[in-house]
């Protein structure tokens, strides 16, 4: 099958899948949402009002008030450009690094793989939300510093579904046909070898996003993560759901709805990802 | 076998020793140490306690200094807690981490084998459906809101469990139920999935066909066969329990070695933090060198080698 049948399939295996449909649905909601939160809402997310504190949600305030009188769905939105930044952002330094990492290292082979895959072997089962806490300390705990630190602790997938794809891709015959009319090595990784090995990097990507939004937010929850008051990017989820935790007992609608945030973000990315799979890797379910 | 055995000894070595130089490479990164106070203490006292934990010399001295004290097991004195030593700490509070770990490991086996086993052998029933439903929630459910789920809801509101505290049973329910959730969710997919591609072997049909009872078919023929996936990501997800663990520790107020981790971290208590991170990288290795024993024992055709 050609490319481009490839894509036209995928295209109708996916829209078969309701539950996918609708998570695409979500995330593009939640993100557009992110970016245009200045003009959805009224209020700004730093904005206090002393004289409605901890309100319940009402026709004014959709999801209530926090502790300092600010209005919990505009922090929400704003919160939203956090993990959407972090959770594709992520995802992409680690897939560009893994990838290129993996490709390399199936596609050259020998002594060269043994010594790189030891290598992503060495990091494989360490505890990796523990060092990602010390990374982004040392990178700094804003956006920047949190997207190095993550990235840094998930490449490894990528390298080794990468490999791994190579490793079956590189013995095709028209593989052989592209060297024997004499093409490049790198026009053979990235012109034969890479796009043939792009659907199971694309579920590896995307089940990779709900992965490091998690972990952000998880950070943040536990006092850990981006400390940046001042930054125009917003409070990250894992932030507010911390103010509800300690309101938890007497105002427990402060810590629903950025948990419910985080949930529905993660499990839309999840669902999308089982989409995917199904359409462009049946064999890896 | 022994060789198998000494190799993979070698391997966490190497792994243990990776973890300690990264960790004492970041720590000496990192800006701001442990004894940076709001109102800064006078050069001489400063001097004088960079003198007594060594802070002064170069560090090469400290780096090899510090890997002959681990190598003896020491992990030195907490930069924190001054009248108690790394070991110590780790010693009071490895313990209820370990047994939080496995109190949601069994959670997460008792709850998946039987639900994937419904599930795969009812396929594309409606409890099928549910069970997978069920499984996608738990996955995408972080355990910091699953927690304060369940406190509100257990605790504040019907008052069945406690939270907070640790000690008797009423108190582990919930911190154990937060932290094997997502893992057994996780496995319930993983095993389903295993066990309806064994399903449709032609072994089983031959077992069947042979007249052997559903029981020994389902249990002796086709869960032993559907083990391997599910024993490769127990690597991993014990990972993710015991670092887990430290995030249900700070919701629950459980007094494990995650929450000493997450203190030290906003302490900048370097060995306290270098301690407890190459304690958690052991247990890892251990657990994954486990793993691969059991390889060997499911699957006959796995040598261990």
């Amino acid at each position: 099958m050609g490319n481009r049948q490839k894509t036209k399939a995928a295209r109708r295996g996916l829209g078969q899948n309701r539950m996918a449909l609708w998570s695409l649905a979500f995330i593009i909601l939640v993100s557009l949402g992110g970016l245009l939160a200045p003009l959805l809402s009224p209020y700004s997310p730093g904005g206090l009002e002393e004289k409605r504190l901890l309100e319940r949600p009402s026709w004014s305030h959709w999801m209530g008030t926090d502790g300092l009188g600010r209005d919990l769905l505009t922090r929400v939105l704003y919160g939203a450009r956090v993990s959407i930044a972090v959770g594709i952002g992520t995802a992409s330094i680690a897939l560009i690094v893994g990838t290129l990492y993996g490709l390399i290292s199936g596609y050259v082979g020998g002594r060269l793989d043994n010594a790189l895959m030891r290598i992503v072997d060495t990091f494989y089962g360490l505890p990796d939300l523990l060092i990602f806490v010390l990374l982004s300390l040392v990178f700094g705990r804003n956006i920047g510093g949190i997207l190095i630190a993550l990235g840094l602790v998930t490449w490894g997938r990528f390298a080794r579904i990468s490999r791994g794809q190579v490793l079956q891709v590189r013995e095709f015959i028209y593989i052989e046909g592209a060297r024997a009319i004499g093409a490049s090595h790198v026009r053979i990784l990235l012109r034969h070898i890479l796009p043939n090995i792009l659907g199971p990097l694309l579920v590896t990507l995307t089940f990779s996003i709900p992965t490091a939004i998690l972990a952000e937010s998880t950070l943040s929850f536990i006092g850990l993560g981006i400390n940046d008051p001042y930054s125009e990017w917003g409070t990250s989820w894992g932030t507010l759901a911390q103010d509800g935790w300690r309101a938890l007992r007497t105002y427990p609608h402060i810590i629903l709805f950025p948990g419910l945030a985080i949930f529905l973000t993660i499990l839309a990315f999840n669902s999308l990802g089982n989409g995917l799979r199904e359409v462009l890797d049946p064999k890896g379910k | 076998m022994a060789r198998f055995l000494l190799r993979r000894l070698l391997h966490g070595l190497v792994v243990l020793w990776v973890v300690a130089t990264l960790t004492f490479i970041l720590m000496r990164v990192i800006p701001g140490g442990p004894f940076d106070r709001e109102q800064r203490l006078p050069p001489q006292v400063l001097a004088n306690i960079a003198a007594k934990y060594h802070l002064d010399q170069p560090w090469w001295t400290q780096y090899v200094r510090y890997l002959k004290q681990i190598s003896r097991g020491d992990l030195g004195p907490s930069f924190k807690y001054l009248d108690r030593g790394v070991n110590e700490i780790i010693r009071d509070t490895l313990p209820v981490s370990m047994l939080l770990g496995l109190f949601a490991l069994a959670f997460a086996l008792l709850c998946s084998f039987p639900l994937a086993l419904l599930a795969a052998y009812r396929h594309n029933s409606w409890t099928d459906r549910w069970a997978m439903v069920l499984a996608t929630l738990g996955i995408s459910l972080p355990n910091f809101i699953l927690g304060a789920l369940l406190i509100w809801l257990f605790a504040l509101q019907l008052g069945w469990f406690q939270a907070g505290r640790w000690g008797e049973w009423r108190s582990a329910v919930l911190p154990t139920i937060t932290l094997g959730a997502a893992p057994a969710a996780y496995l319930s997919h993983l095993l389903r999935s295993s066990l309806l591609e064994t399903l449709g072997e032609d072994f089983i049909r031959t077992a069947r066909a042979k007249g052997l009872k559903e029981a020994t078919v389902l249990f002796k023929h086709a869960l032993r066969n559907s083990l391997i996936p599910v024993l490769t990501v127990m690597g991993p997800l014990l990972a993710a329990l015991v670092t887990g663990s430290f995030v249900v520790e700070y919701v629950f107020a459980i007094p494990g070695m995650g929450r000493f981790f997450i203190t030290a971290v906003t302490d900048r208590d370097y060995s306290m933090i270098m301690g407890v991170t190459l304690v958690y990288t052991a247990l890892l290795v251990a657990a994954n060198g486990l793993v691969d024993l059991c390889y060997s024992l499911v699957d006959p055709r796995v040598k261990a080698h």
